[in-house]
């Protein structure tokens, strides 16, 4: 262990400008996935603050006994979908209504009858706002026989759905993609150490050296150098979020920065990058000779 | 220790055959010299036996081991019993002599505690114990040779191969080379030297296996069993 240790520092220290190359290297790949990952995050903020606005409103037949009302809205609570039922009334409907469509405030004000019926609210829990399980609720809410009507905006929802399918798909490939280049990327800088130090590596085999033991300070220095790199590239990433934040920019939800765990993740996965692509160049450098 | 049987090598880069119906037997205590022009098939002799390369046909057996059928994990096995010298030397230019040395135990696993003496040991037997802290580049050739040989033998190894080992040295430091192989070989370790040098060969006395374009066509040994 201490000679793994050893021969990886030394190498280190004896191509100092390939390493800090390398690192660099792995650090300019990780920050582009990073700054992906940090685009991917704040949009799928914004995309549930959006989603939080998925409302189901089920219209009450006037004259519904408020006993058998009440019997309801604890089954409809208890439906594994509904995060919160509310009842409202006539009258909040209509001082709803007038806040909000100040035009026709005076219209409200001239007609005699309330022409707005009592109504349910219903929110739904994360993870259940899309089209089909809105659909599904709604549809079991018709089946109530004091309700008269509901009202979900099938197609506000139904929309929303796309672009979250499409923002999944994209956020996916593109995501894979940079991942991709950036195994690439690291690869070839470690073989570029590989090669440079293929004299030594024949040199280990001759005196009797397992593949493994020639692996291990290679794998030692990939870790490594994928940890520095991702160091490097967590930094950068949060230099443009404050620089991002600085400016005021966002997508209407405040910006948002990776958490402790997403920070974890950052850095396993260089290091991981760092210790797969060591893997590969030396396996096929000691293939090859 | 090392037997060859009707072996034949061809390489996958074309032309003819490197070697061709090979068969010959180096036994303990041995000291035999391979020759033979350049493109003979020395260095593959020597490439069959350490596992460097497998044979096309026929059969290679070193200290036990069967080359054509050896495994990978075999492969440092069979090398940590041999002692392997170059006509470049391959040491590492970064470390010192002693490092140099040092490394091959370090690669086998070998106790941290024994290195420094061992290595002293080796260094001692080559005559080089106050060049121990020099790199490379401040050694001349045959004391880089000799610093070579001392880390094929760190390992004790049962034979030592020794491919043009005084190609790139001058004649003082081939005699002086040659003559430390002997001492090797004196104290029981069996001696494999690939050489085109005739007068070194011519003036040894010691066993003869030449090679001419791939096929054997002198064993000194196979002949003086006939004379006798």
């Amino acid at each position: 262990m201490k000679l793994l240790w050893r021969e990886a520092l030394l190498s280190f220290s004896r191509t100092r400008t390939l390493s800090a190359l390398s690192v660099t290297t792995i650090a300019f790949a990780l920050f582009v996935t990073g700054l992906f990952g940090l685009v991917a995050l704040n949009l799928r903020a914004a995309l549930g603050q959006i989603e939080e606005r998925v409302e189901i409103v089920a219209f009450v037949l006037r004259g519904t006994p408020s006993q058998g009302l009440a019997v309801a809205m604890e089954d409809i609570s208890a439906f594994p979908e509904v995060l919160s039922v509310r009842y409202v009334t006539e009258e909040e409907a209509l001082a709803q209504a007038k806040a909000d469509l100040v035009e026709f405030r005076d219209a409200y004000e001239a007609v005699q009858i309330n022409p707005l019926p009592p109504s349910l609210e219903l929110r739904l829990k994360p993870g259940y706002r899309d089209a089909a399980h809105v659909g599904e609720v709604a549809e079991r809410l018709r089946g109530f026989p004091f309700i008269e009507d509901v009202r979900y905006g099938r197609d506000w929802v139904e929309k929303l759905d796309r672009l979250r399918t499409i923002g999944g798909v994209v956020g996916g490939v593109i995501g894979l993609a940079f991942a991709l280049v950036s195994v690439v990327i690291i690869g070839v800088t470690i073989r570029i150490t590989v090669l440079q130090r293929a004299r030594e590596i024949s040199i280990m085999r001759l005196v009797g050296a397992t593949d493994w033991f020639i692996r291990g300070p290679f794998l030692l220095e990939g870790a490594i150098k994928g940890l520095l790199g991702g160091i490097f590239a967590f930094l950068l990433c949060f230099a443009v979020y404050a620089l991002f934040k600085a400016q005021g920019l966002g997508l209407g939800t405040g910006l948002r920065f990776f958490t402790a765990i997403h920070a974890v993740g950052f850095l396993a996965f260089g290091m991981l990058l760092g210790l797969g692509g060591s893997l590969v160049s030396v396996g096929r450098h000691l293939r090859k000779v | 220790m090392i037997r060859f049987t009707s072996v034949a090598k061809r390489y996958d880069t074309g032309g003819g055959p490197a070697l061709e119906r090979i068969s010959f037997h180096v036994g303990r205590g041995e000291f035999v010299f391979l020759t033979g022009h350049s493109g003979a098939g020395k260095s593959t002799i020597l490439k069959l036996i350490y596992a460097e390369e497998r044979p096309s046909s026929g059969d290679v057996r070193a200290l036990g081991f069967q080359i054509p059928r050896i495994t990978a994990d075999e492969i440092p096995r069979l090398r940590r019993r041999l002692g392997i010298v170059f006509q470049d030397f391959r040491l590492l230019t970064d470390r010192t002599a002693a490092e140099n040395i040092a490394f091959a135990l370090e690669v086998t696993g070998a106790r941290e505690d024994v290195i420094p003496q061992r290595v002293h040991r080796v260094l001692e037997q080559v005559g080089l114990a106050t060049k121990a802290d020099a790199f490379p580049r401040e050694l001349s050739g045959g004391e880089q040779q000799r610093i070579a040989i001392a880390r094929a033998l760190v390992n004790d190894p049962a034979v030592l191969l020794a491919d043009e080992p005084t190609g790139n040295l001058d004649e003082r430091a081939t005699r002086g080379v040659y003559q430390l192989l002997r001492d090797i070989n004196d104290s029981g370790t069996v001696v494999l030297m690939a050489t085109h040098n005739l007068e070194l060969v011519r003036a040894s006395g010691q066993r003869i296996v030449e090679l001419r374009d791939g096929t054997l066509v002198f064993d000194s040994a196979a002949d003086q069993e006939e004379v006798s």
